[in-house]
């Protein structure tokens, strides 16, 4: 018998300690149990007696029944399958998978926030409304807004706020807009947001050097359109150099600016959007200020705005009573409502609240640099091998594209494949838009150059392969328990869950 | 360069759609180049039957593997019939784009606007001019 034979014979290893694992419904036996109840100590109450038919039914529904520690065992051997920005670099472009201290953790499991429960009395829930009050302060410092909501749930939720915000400023004013200008190298969420809003999204021409021009906004900034959507860096990486004029443009005729801010970790203590001429934007805790992404999550959106929309933010809002403390604000009678259940995702803004603490002003200037200095060594690094389709001093992300490989038959998709062999998650790719086979590289400043040059081996070693051999480079993964997936038919075909084999 | 399928007797829109005149209505979908670049499709929305477009509007989305993308009318006119095969097999975009993998069929509103349309000579040299290399 040989080894893997022998292996296979045992039958839940995989690699060693890198397990294979079934679902928990393959490992389902019947009539085992992971706890066992106590005694029932009440009178027993027969249920057809009281509840309503509807409510009753015949047959318990199909869930597994496992013991504890084979459930324990489950999610610990699943958990190891994971990608995490803890176990290396996760360089996903406009994500800022930046590092997420420990010590927020641990701020953030204090029992007066953790354990704390949204429905007590706001008297008792006087720690939390004071670092509410000042995290927004916080945020309206760093962009130079002047209000802050931390309700949205995540950055698409902000950004459906925002624009609810600009729909019911110029309701308000009996003003009928009815187009948003989105920039063709826009996050898809931007022209969602507009369209969920029932607004017609006007598709702005990047320029040749891929930022915007004044006289493209010009041309498109008709009496009719309400905002322009506008990612500063861009998705590119590059800096709108054109920001102030063009913001401009678009307040002369009546019209406001809407930042998306995905990418402000670039700008922190260098550049404010406020003072650029944004008046609404939003935050991304999860990925400026360091709170878990992905499914470390739930993410968190804060909003800010200029003086001209805090009328219409959504309530309530945290406010200071002289004397009194903190208090929840209602009467906001132009606002857009609630977003969210209770005071937004909390723990997230907690997190957020000691990154800023723990860094300062000077340390939260020096991640952008250090940011923009990384970006710009990989490009460094990687121009000789890789085409750059708009090589400038770029900010926080670098986008390259697989132009020069086109002779080996290696595609975007291949690289992102093989770079996982290396023991990295892929950057963002096909995105943006703009740029064909696009790879969108973002280091964020918590790579070491010694990280960040492995990683610049990995990816000069794979074009090196997709030279001299491409079949190993179009066939990987090669290290991972399953190789390529047929993405096509899991997109055309999903199984989205489990079924019983007799059912 | 790849390869490209431009057939000659249809008309094409610098949005990579083609139409071809039947009787008095007009058949459209993606061109070769179009689906190439987008890779395995996925997913087709197409509009409902009596929907109303202007040239240019945005009437659909394809969604690939790679992205999602609208389709825009070539003409206006108005929707009479929608591919329905589409929505259980959208690999045909990718198998046959100027056969089965067809999208809509609409009645025009101005039958000259389908002579505003490029003819494959031209449109042959508008992909080739997107194909060349930036440097």
């Amino acid at each position: 018998m040989s080894d893997g034979e022998a292996r296979a014979r045992v039958g839940n290893v995989g690699n060693g300690f890198a397990y294979e694992e079934p679902l928990l419904f393959e490992r389902s036996r019947p009539g085992r149990v992971g706890c066992s109840l106590p005694r029932l100590d009440v009178p027993e109450v027969d249920a057809h007696a009281t509840l309503p038919e509807g409510a009753l039914r015949d047959d318990l529904p199909d869930l597994p029944e496992l013991s504890e520690v084979e459930v324990v065992r489950h999610f610990t051997r699943i958990s190891t399958w994971n990608a995490s920005v803890d176990l290396g670099l996760y360089p996903l472009g406009s994500c800022t998978m930046k590092y997420n201290p420990k010590l927020n953790e641990k701020v953030a499991r204090l029992p007066g926030f953790a354990c704390a429960h949204p429905l007590q009395p706001v008297e008792l829930l006087q720690g939390f409304l004071h670092l509410a009050y000042e995290l927004e302060r916080h945020l309206a410092e760093i962009s130079g807004m002047d209000r802050v909501s931390l309700q949205p749930a995540a950055g698409a939720q902000g950004e459906l706020a925002g624009i609810m915000m600009i729909r019911a400023y110029f309701e308000h004013r009996g003003q009928r807009r009815s187009r948003i200008l989105v920039p063709d190298s826009a996050h898809g969420t931007n022209p969602s947001s507009a369209a969920l809003n029932g607004y017609e999204v006007v598709a702005v021409p990047s320029g040749e050097d891929g930022i915007l021009h004044p006289d493209a906004i010009e041309a498109l900034m008709t009496p009719d359109v309400a905002a322009l959507m506008l990612t500063n860096p861009n998705t590119l990486g590059l800096f709108e150099s054109n920001i102030a004029r063009i913001t401009e443009i678009v307040h002369a005729r009546g019209g406001l600016v809407y930042g998306d801010g995905a990418n402000l970790n670039a700008l922190l203590g260098i550049a404010r959007p406020g003072d650029l001429g944004t008046d609404v934007m939003h935050f991304n805790l999860h990925k400026t200020f360091s709170t878990p992404h992905g499914g470390g999550g739930p993410g968190a959106g804060p909003i800010g705005v200029k003086n001209t929309l805090a009328p219409y933010l959504p309530v309530p809002v945290v406010c200071r009573r002289d004397g009194a403390g903190y208090d929840l604000d209602y009467d906001f009678p132009r606002s857009i409502g609630r977003l969210h259940a209770n005071f937004g995702n909390v723990a997230m803004a907690v997190r957020a609240y000691a990154y800023l603490r723990s860094l300062g002003p000077d340390g939260l200037r020096r991640c952008a640099e250090m940011a923009v200095l990384n970006a710009n060594y990989l490009l460094a690094r990687l121009r000789p091998a890789y085409h750059v389709p708009y090589d400038r001093p770029v900010m926080h992300e670098c986008v390259l594209s697989d132009q020069r490989l086109e002779s080996t038959g290696v595609t975007t998709i291949d690289v992102a494949k093989r770079l996982i062999d290396y023991g990295y998650h892929p950057p963002t790719i096909y995105f943006p838009l703009i740029v064909h086979g696009a790879l969108m590289i973002e280091p964020t400043e918590s790579e070491s150059i010694e990280g960040l040059d492995r990683f610049v081996e990995a990816l000069l070693a794979i074009e090196r392969e997709a030279r001299e051999n491409p079949d190993l480079v179009r066939s990987a993964p090669h290290h991972t328990r399953r190789s390529r997936l047929d993405e096509t038919r899991a997109a055309r075909r999903p199984v989205l869950r489990w079924q019983p084999e007799d059912g | 360069m790849a390869d490209y399928e431009i057939p000659d007797d249809l008309r094409y829109s610098e949005e990579d759609e083609w139409a071809r005149l039947e009787d008095d209505c007009v058949v459209f979908g993606i061109t070769d180049y179009a689906q190439q670049q987008l890779g395995d499709i996925v997913f087709v929305e197409l509009p409902q039957v009596g929907d109303r477009f202007a040239k240019g509007d945005a009437f659909g989305v394809v969604e690939s593997v790679k992205a999602v993308s609208d389709v825009y009318a070539p003409i206006s006119g108005e929707v009479v019939s929608v591919n329905e095969d589409l929505a259980d097999r959208p690999e045909l975009v990718n198998a046959d784009c100027y056969g089965s993998g067809w999208l809509c069929i609409i009645r025009p509103g101005d039958e000259a606007e389908l002579e505003s349309l490029l003819d494959a000579k031209a449109y042959r040299i508008y992909v080739e001019e997107r194909s060349e290399p930036d440097q």
